[in-house]
């Protein structure tokens, strides 16, 4: 007990001093700290470092954070306004990809973010490359350089041409982690308008039916056929994994008035739909 | 077919109607209790046992009229108890719980003993069986063997065994001593057994096992009345085959052990105070590697570890015979199951079927037996426990999770299992009745299975952690007549049971496993009944000559008046046993009729009549104080091809077998 007496007053005490020393040095937070740099991308003024979680970009969803640098002064830009622009070079013509706006993010000092969906990836011929466009105190600038997009292990976006001769891309979002639970499942659909230009479907529907090949087409209860969310400007739904392999997401792409645009349902007789997904895990 | 049982019947109740012309008076019985004692003691070994001395503990309990042996293999059979399997009922060793650690019950409790390690087996019926745990349809409890302290002792056994098919091989070897301080019995036993083969010589693939089992038990006694008594079995299995399923297992691994405080004494109200510590640890892997065609390979192991602890007190007070038994237990139940698709490129596929439940039991037994007077006694039963279940693995939780979003984490349940039993002698005639009231939380693979293949009716089970407890009211009467001659009994049980708990299909599920019908997911039929009824006779012809004759009769019904699976068709058994001085005979005619009310819906199809036959003989040497037991005999001696309603997909019995027995005991 009498020693109680000593110790309670010393740990408070040490207590608020580690503390207040915590409060009086405000260390710099570091923005990038759970992401990897993939490349810089630089001009004579500036150099845009890109970054993801995995340091690379892959064919198919990449979630993209960058910061920009001035070459002179060292220091991170935070008022930069941008566009980006992803370009397919191909032998015969070059195109985009569905992408999201770059912003900056809301609560950091020097981070801005956004999505690309590379619907296809390089090779040894055709390449892609990605050009920043932006400004800075009301001056323009422009950077641009190759990116490397390796073709993705598993099916994780598609491409495909709908009964109403619409060329429509599904990229699968999340769940970048998929676990055996329900899933939150988001997919991006996006419709190619022109080379240029893939804008939003919105409020179509696509049916989802998960599938184990690997398990005689083992599929799973409880998923949620995937509905727009004006919000996110995605599709949410709910995906039920069993257990851990690979998964097959066959599905139906569903246009306003519930027809399907593409894809079958799986039956006895139908393996597989021939708009569907993968993933592995 | 039907003749044969029809002679069977002919012979049976001419038996009946010949010993019940014979009765004579003699002097009137104790009023007994109405349990069964199955005697394993190799120390008691004589010839009047009418199991192969090294039998499996399979055999032994498969000669209890109460018993029936639901089998998989050649190995680890599961005990039924009133038609009712491992979830109904309570199996303990020694008081000491344990688990299983299969999912697809490959290995009961019984597999993880053997008979060195045991001297008796009591098996209790309904309610009476709640001593050492909840229990719906009765109790199992396997006593280990433990000299005293009485007698000085020092022997040393051994067992050999061999039998003609299977090219089974038994060796037992046991060490007992005791003198007034210490005691010890260790033991150790070996069987190895192929292929076997069913009758007409049809070779049964995947039938072989082999396996060990160590044991020693120690008692210290440390002051007048007390001792310290420590305990440990270490058990293993390996090369089962299970032709019954479409996996078999590469090792079943157990380690038991125990420490207890003992206290007796004559004088004191208190006669008998144990207080026991115990851990048990199962290891549990199934493996396919031998199958040469299943649709996609896969490994399965289980764990299951169990912590408790038991104190139990026997009160003698005037006309009261008082125990009280305060336990708790801990155990952990984890089974994972990984498959290996046919591209090598893809990944495991891999799931928890058991998500790490935690159970931690802690319950309240007290029994009372108040003699009411000279022929008549009344013997109260109660258990009170409380059951606290948790799934302690994040992934086996959001895998459950897929069947039911809201599903916590913990949950708990109360369970209440009360008994009142009256018995009343008139000169020769007993007469029992009692009624019982008991409920049982739903076992880990019912509550949180998770896929779990069932060959029996080729779907899959999905557990269900909603399930409210089983309930069951239960009646029993009895009739026993005992003269010096001629003991006869009937014994008739009924259970009404509540939200007894099955699988039932579920058209919204898909089937996980390659093959399989479909999904079913554990529910709760609202009522469903089962009835039993034995009767038992036993004659004695002569001083040399015994007959013993038992029919039994079972029934077993949903609540829309359907019939419930792996229920006995009308059976019998009748034995003639002919002894002289150390000399011992005994012929065996034993049979069931066929199989009226079989459940197609739950993967039941009809089992047809059969009877076979055995024969037996042995004889006991005696050299000074050493002994010298042969006991050799043929089963099934007309190699009938059969199987009865408790063998799994209808995998036949055991063709002609031949086996020779030899023990030696050395003083």
């Amino acid at each position: 007990m009498k020693l109680l007496k000593y110790i309670l007053p010393a740990i408070l005490v040490l207590t608020t001093m580690s503390c207040s020393v915590g409060n009086n040095d405000i260390a710099p937070i570091n923005e990038v700290q759970d992401l990897i740099k993939v490349q810089e991308i630089s001009n004579d003024n500036h150099t845009i470092e890109v970054y993801t979680k995995s340091g690379t970009l892959v064919q198919g969803y990449n979630n993209i954070t960058i910061r920009i640098k001035d070459k002179s002064t060292q220091a991170f830009i935070e008022n930069a306004v941008f566009t980006w622009k992803p370009i397919m070079h191909m032998a015969s013509m070059s195109h985009s990809c569905p992408k999201s706006d770059l912003v900056k993010v809301a609560d950091m000092q020097n981070v801005y973010n956004g999505f690309i969906v590379f619907q296809m990836a390089e090779n040894e011929m055709e390449k892609w490359d990605l050009t920043f466009n932006y400004t800075i105190n009301g001056i323009a600038y422009q950077a641009n350089d190759y990116i490397g997009v390796p073709a993705s292990a598993k099916k994780t976006v598609t491409a495909v041409t709908g009964i109403d001769g619409v060329k429509y891309i599904l990229a699968l979002i999340e769940p970048q982690n998929p676990k055996v639970k329900i899933n939150d499942i988001i997919v991006g659909l996006y419709k190619m308008e022109n080379m240029m230009s893939f804008p939003v479907v919105e409020n179509f529907k696509i049916n989802l039916d998960p599938r184990m090949p690997s398990m005689g087409n083992h599929s799973s209860p409880n998923n949620q056929d995937m509905v727009y969310n004006a919000t996110t400007k995605m599709y949410d739904g709910k995906l039920s994994l069993t257990m851990t392999g690979y998964w097959k997401l066959n599905l139906m792409l569903r246009n306003q008035n519930n027809e399907i645009l593409k894809g079958e349902s799986v039956t006895d007789l139908n393996e597989a739909s021939t708009l569907f997904l993968e993933l592995e895990f | 077919m039907i003749r044969k049982f029809q002679i069977g019947l002919i012979i049976s109740s001419l038996f009946t109607t010949i010993i019940s012309a014979q009765e004579k008076i003699v002097d009137t019985a104790k009023i007994v209790q109405l349990k069964e004692v199955i005697i394993v003691n190799r120390e008691n070994l004589n010839n009047k046992n009418q199991v192969k001395p090294v039998a499996s503990i399979d055999e032994y309990l498969e000669k209890s009229n109460k018993i029936t042996m639901i089998k998989r293999g050649n190995y680890a059979w599961e005990p039924a108890i009133n038609n009712m399997v491992s979830e109904r009922i309570s199996v303990t060793i020694d008081g000491m719980q344990i688990f299983g650690a299969c999912t697809d019950k490959m290995d009961p409790i019984t597999s993880y003993v053997d008979v060195s390690n045991l001297s008796e087996v009591h098996v209790k019926s309904g309610q009476q069986g709640a001593e050492n745990g909840s229990t719906i349809g009765g109790g199992i409890d396997l006593k280990l063997q433990k000299s005293s302290f009485n007698k000085e002792v020092l022997n040393v056994g051994f067992d050999t065994g061999y039998e003609t098919n299977g090219n089974a091989k038994i060796a037992s070897a046991e060490l007992n001593f005791s003198n007034n301080k210490y005691f010890l019995n260790a033991d150790a036993i070996y069987r190895k057994s192929d292929n076997y083969k069913a009758g007409g010589n049809k070779e049964i693939l995947y039938s072989q096992y082999e396996k060990y089992n160590i044991s020693a038990v120690a008692g210290a006694k440390i002051s007048k009345n007390g001792a310290i008594i420590g305990a440990i079995i270490f058990d293993r299995a390996t090369n089962v085959g299970y032709p019954a399923l479409t996996m078999d297992v590469s090792s079943a691994k157990a380690l038991i052990t125990s420490v207890s405080y003992q206290y007796k004494s004559k004088n004191s109200q208190i006669s008998e105070w144990e207080t026991k510590f115990y851990m048990n640890t199962i290891t549990h892997v199934m493996d396919d590697t031998k199958r040469p065609d299943v649709p996609i390979h896969m490994d399965m192991p289980g764990w299951s570890d169990t912590y408790g602890f038991y104190s139990k007190m026997k009160v003698k007070k005037n006309q009261h015979s008082m125990l009280f038994n305060v336990n708790a237990y801990y155990n952990k139940a984890l089974a994972e199951m990984t498959m290996y698709p046919s591209d090598p490129n893809e990944n495991e596929m891999f799931m928890l079927t058991w998500p790490d439940v935690r159970t931690f039991y802690s319950g309240i037994y007290g029994e009372d037996d108040f003699r009411l007077n000279q022929n008549s006694n009344l013997k109260m039963t109660a258990r009170i426990g409380i059951q606290d279940e948790s799934i302690d693995d994040d992934f086996g939780l959001n895998s459950l999770q897929i069947f039911y979003p809201n599903l916590d984490k913990n949950q708990q349940r109360f369970l209440v299992n009360v008994s009142s039993q009256y018995q009343h002698q008139i000169a020769k005639f007993q007469f029992s009745g009692s009624v019982g009231y008991g409920e049982r939380a739903p076992s880990v693979a019912e509550a949180y299975g998770f896929y779990l293949f069932n060959s029996f009716d080729n779907y899959d089970y999905i557990g269900n952690p909603h399930l409210n407890n089983e309930k069951s009211l239960e009646f029993n009467a009895a009739v026993n007549y005992s003269s010096k001659k001629f003991k006869t009994g009937v014994e008739a049980s009924y259970f009404n049971i509540s939200d007894y708990i099955i699988g039932t299909i579920n058209p919204d599920f898909d089937r996980m496993t390659i093959g399989a019908d479909g999904v079913k997911v554990y529910t709760a039929l609202d009522n469903a009944t089962i009835f039993t009824a034995n009767l038992t006779t036993e004659y004695s012809i002569s001083d040399a000559i015994n007959l013993d004759g038992m029919l039994g009769y079972s029934s077993g019904k949903d609540q829309d008046k359907g019939n419930l699976p792996l229920i006995s068709p009308l059976k019998y058994k009748l034995m003639f046993n002919y002894k002289r001085n150390l000399f011992n005979a005994e012929f065996e005619m034993s049979g069931a009729e066929k199989q009226h009310h079989y459940s197609s819906d739950y993967g039941e199809d009809q089992t047809k009549a059969y009877t076979i036959f055995n024969a037996s003989a042995s004889y006991v040497f005696y050299k000074g104080a050493n002994k010298f037991l042969v006991k050799s005999g043929v089963e099934n001696i007309f190699d009938r091809y059969y199987s009865t309603f408790a063998d799994w997909k209808n995998i036949p019995r055991m063709g002609r077998n031949i086996f020779i027995n030899i023990s030696f005991v050395i003083r």
